[in-house]
């Protein structure tokens, strides 16, 4: 069984190696050996990945597989859950994220979230962008004024936006709101943008926006998308990360993980065959 | 998920096959004609093609209903593209029967010769080359597939010798030229279905392996040889 699981291991660090030729500078996020446990449970299971600089990263795999317990350790957020515990490296640009002196609020301001819900604080749309940057000083207004700008519009939302700025963001549509917690994510500068199933909750044509923002924000941010929607993943990312049972299966290209996956259970999952 | 997608490449499956049977029945029916010089026979091929015709543009239509409507991925991704190859393959394959067929009304106007070739053991071969094709698609055997494009080979170089006899026979017989030219039109047809044979054989590799094995058949059954005894390991 332990050599089983050395195996395993072995091909999830080769997968990783055989990735596009690259250097450890090329990776924003690295996991070695990288455990989660909620009490006695083990969710994620000896992980191994690097995540890409500037890539679109997919993460996939049935309920329950460890995808979203993964991706919230990227920014901590599991911190919340009594009884969560890590084991082995999660490495962000060379910093040990769970280091017990890591000071996790600026951790948070490199690290965005969205989350599958659109949650917007009941404040108007200028005041949710501006949230985040209030917090880390007070900037001159002027300065404030140009972030809640270029921050909505690179979230495509600034023309829709722009004459109702102080209207509640609470009268925005669904999709909407998904793109003001984008631009509020997007306005503290962070480096990664973790996404957890951001399309889930709402309409085809606002998927739609949401999958064009991911790629044009792609290339200046490292995103991870956890997402149940295999054409989206299919769609979105550069690369795909296969989580079964807490392992990862499958770590590779999009385009080869969708046309010709090297492991049975990610054909068999990918291909509707279970899940 | 997918109970539909299973369900419609279950039918689509069902389809090629049926059509692959009609081909196959069809080219075995067009070199008995040719071997008897029946004509009546012949025309009953050329009449059986219009059924093979509706059959591929039907299977085309289902293939691209279900690439439209379940958007297929990884291996039923390469399932479908695989038919709809193959599909076409087959249609070739059809009206190459009935070019041979329509051979038979000139060879049997004009006076007899001497076949150019070894018309027995050219058509068998490329029967056993059509059957072994279909073989590898429904077992998907990849090393019955890579012995198909081999044998194709063997084909090409019957045809060439045919032609070498065409020209001899025609200098030594020049009133017998109509009838050989007949009968090397008839050994191309056959060549040429070899070659239809290679592609389905390329085909099935492609759906099996992922891998491309047209023009360098070497690298990928070298390729698919690694591959496996990895899996061995």
């Amino acid at each position: 069984m332990t050599t089983l699981v050395q195996e395993r291991k072995n091909k999830h660090i080769q997968n990783v190696q055989n990735s596009p030729v690259m250097t450890s500078a090329d990776y924003v996020i690295t996991a070695r050996d990288f455990s989660v446990y909620y009490g006695e449970y083990k969710a994620v299971k000896d992980v191994n990945i690097a995540l890409n600089r500037g890539k679109v990263t997919s993460i996939i795999g049935p309920s329950g597989c460890g995808k979203s317990t993964f991706l919230r350790c990227i920014n901590r957020m599991n911190d919340l859950v009594p009884g969560c515990r890590t084991t082995g490296k999660l490495m962000m640009e060379g910093i040990d994220l769970y280091h017990k002196r890591l000071d996790v609020v600026e951790l948070r301001r490199k690290v965005g979230m969205v989350f599958q819900r659109p949650n917007p604080f009941p404040k108007s749309i200028y005041d949710n962008v501006a949230y985040g940057v209030r917090l880390k000083g007070r900037p001159p207004q002027t300065q404030l004024d140009g972030i809640v700008e270029t921050s909505l519009r690179r979230s495509g939302l600034w023309d829709e936006v722009k004459d109702r700025l102080k209207s509640s963001a609470l009268g925005l549509s669904g999709g909407q709101q998904q793109r003001l917690c984008i631009a509020r994510a997007l306005a503290i500068n962070p480096e990664v943008l973790l996404m957890d199933e951001p399309c889930s909750a709402l309409d085809p044509k606002s998927t739609a926006r949401i999958e064009d923002l991911i790629a044009e924000l792609s290339g200046e941010y490292t995103i991870a998308i956890v997402t149940h929607n295999m054409q989206q993943a299919a769609r979105v990312s550069d690369y795909t990360a296969f989580f079964y049972e807490g392992v990862l299966v499958e770590f590779g290209e999009t385009s080869k993980i969708f046309t010709n996956p090297k492991n049975e259970k990610t054909n068999d999952y990918i291909t509707g065959r279970f899940g | 998920m997918n109970s539909h997608l299973r369900k419609d490449i279950e039918n689509l499956k069902i389809r090629l096959f049926r059509l692959a049977a009609a081909v196959e029945e069809n080219t075995r029916r067009s070199l008995k004609a040719l071997r008897t010089l029946s004509t009546a026979l012949a025309d009953e091929v050329v009449k059986a093609d219009i059924d093979i015709d509706r059959a591929e543009i039907e299977t085309e239509e289902e293939c691209l209903k279900i690439l439209a409507l379940h958007q297929p991925v990884a291996s039923d991704l390469r399932f479908v593209i695989t038919v709809l190859k193959i599909n076409n393959e087959l249609e070739h394959m059809g009206d190459t029967a009935k070019n041979i067929a329509k051979r038979i009304a000139f060879i049997k106007a004009e006076p007899p010769c001497k076949i150019p070739f070894n018309l027995e053991q050219m058509s068998s071969r490329t029967l056993f080359m059509l059957k072994s094709s279909l073989d590898a698609f429904s077992m998907q055997d990849s090393k019955l597939a890579i012995g198909v494009c081999r044998d194709d080979e063997i084909v090409d170089s019957e045809n060439r010798e045919c032609y070498s006899n065409v020209r001899r026979q025609i200098a030594e017989s020049p009133e017998s030229a109509p009838s050989l030219i007949n009968y090397l039109l008839v050994s191309k047809s056959l060549e040429r279905m070899a070659d239809l044979c290679t592609n389905i054989a390329e085909d099935v590799i492609y759906m099996r392996h992922s891998i491309i094995a047209r023009h360098n058949l070497d690298k990928a059954a070298s390729q698919i040889e690694s591959e496996e005894s990895n899996d061995r390991v």
